[in-house]
């Protein structure tokens, strides 16, 4: 494989999960159980949506062959897309909605704070922006994690079910191949090993503080990365890109 | 006079300085320390250069265009604006005057990212724009813009933004 294929890939697949994270977190848009959380869940989608547009952006240029962040957003086919399946769970209760922004945040967060000491100096330059925003979301979703497991025995029951339905899905964050191989030799990405134990970490001590019990390690998903995905992935996109395939080109 | 002459550097600031953001049109873009450079090359063609604040923030379309408008409304015949993301914007880049001039407008400003407590997102100690009272407490790390958490002040009682620490 050569460099900018791998590189190609390597930024396409972290743009991959931003994105679909914020489609899918732009449903709450006008849903949020209090308006508080309407509007915090707004303002990650825009936080992920941003920097999904960067990574899209730097794709295309990498790539070199004229595709936009619009045509790799807009006009890609499922099989095409990168991200891991994790982020395309549909929303379901606030507590799904939260443990799975926070399985992901937690994960974020050392990825971009790795990433800044990126060889890639455009990759370094976006983990600069997001490593903040990035921070902000940890803490978002740790708070309510706590006050949900250390909460009511609904709000207790409800999270831990979230959790133990969501875990099998946290596998495929910490997977890796040929692409990650070669770029982590290259001194641009992060060994994921490291990006996992930072991981394991912090899930432990917020579920010990939010009294909610880790899942064991059972079968995890996978095939995302390589463009398999689950059977939800086709409606997201449906909605995500019709306007631009109803009418291509269109501007306004 | 030559070309050079008439879009002079400190030309170029005074017409940015009327550039507002969209969304808190109380302060420039020079005061939101956005722009970080302006260049001027011999055929007379201004470069701005910005960095965004928040990665997704709307209105950073709206101020490169703003800037754009207004450089050729002014007679600058070929303007470019750039955006760059390194180096990161950050809130310490808003000017004593652009923090004197949020705080007017309603909005409590940031406290520096010295203050680690506040990068933390725990919570700084936050002035009441309306009454000037200490005694306040955050409801929100999120707010009516992705740069603002959302406050409220315990001794007047009124709601208010703040912008929050980058």
């Amino acid at each position: 494989m050569s460099m900018s294929n791998a590189l190609f890939t390597y930024t396409l697949r972290r743009a991959d999960d931003l994105l679909i994270l914020s489609q899918r977190l732009g449903e709450w848009c006008g849903h949020g159980p209090v308006l508080e959380e309407d509007i915090a869940l707004t303002n990650r989608t825009l936080d992920h949506l941003g920097e999904a547009r960067n990574l899209l952006t730097y794709a295309g240029q990498v790539e070199g062959k004229g595709r936009s962040e619009d045509d790799l957003a807009y006009l890609r086919m499922e099989r095409e897309f990168t991200n891991v399946k994790l982020v395309e769970t549909p929303n379901g209760n606030y507590a799904h909605t939260l443990v799975r922004s926070f399985l992901f945040d937690a994960y974020h967060l050392p990825l971009m704070q790795a990433l800044l000491e990126s060889k890639d100096e455009q990759l370094a330059a976006i983990a600069g922006k997001a490593v903040k925003e990035a921070t902000y979301h940890l803490r978002h979703s740790s708070e309510w994690l706590i006050r949900f497991g250390d909460g009511t025995e609904e709000s207790h029951q409800r999270a831990q079910a979230a959790l133990d339905a969501i875990w099998t899905y946290t596998g495929e964050l910490f997977e890796t191949d040929a692409v990650d191989a070669e770029l982590v030799k290259a001194g641009i990405a992060p060994d994921i090993a490291s990006i996992q134990e930072a991981w394991s970490k912090t899930v432990d001590a917020v579920l010990a503080e939010a009294t909610l019990k880790r899942p064991e390690d059972g079968f995890m998903a996978t095939g995302g990365r390589n463009g398999l995905h689950t059977e939800q992935m086709g409606f997201l996109l449906a909605e995500m890109q019709h306007v631009t395939r109803a009418y291509p080109g269109a501007t306004w | 006079m030559n070309s050079t002459d008439d879009h002079s550097k400190a030309r170029i600031l005074e017409l940015l300085e009327r550039v507002k953001d969209p969304e808190v049109p109380a302060i420039s873009v020079l005061e939101l320390g956005v722009v970080h450079e302006v260049s001027i090359d011999p055929t007379g063609k201004v470069t701005v250069t910005i960095t965004p604040t928040y990665t997704g923030c709307p209105a950073m379309d709206v101020m490169a265009a703003d800037i754009k408008q207004e450089l050729l409304q002014a007679g600058i015949s070929e303007v470019e604006v750039k955006l760059v993301l390194s180096p990161a914007w950050t809130t310490d880049r808003i000017t004593e005057e652009g923090k004197r001039k949020l705080k007017e407008y309603g909005i409590a400003p940031p406290a520096t990212t010295a203050d680690i407590r506040a990068l933390k997102g725990e919570s700084p100690v936050v002035e009441c724009p309306q009454c000037g009272s200490k005694n306040t407490v955050m409801l929100s790390a999120f707010g009516s813009t992705a740069c603002k958490a959302l406050w409220k002040c315990n001794d007047c009682l009124e709601p208010f933004d703040q912008f929050k620490c980058l």
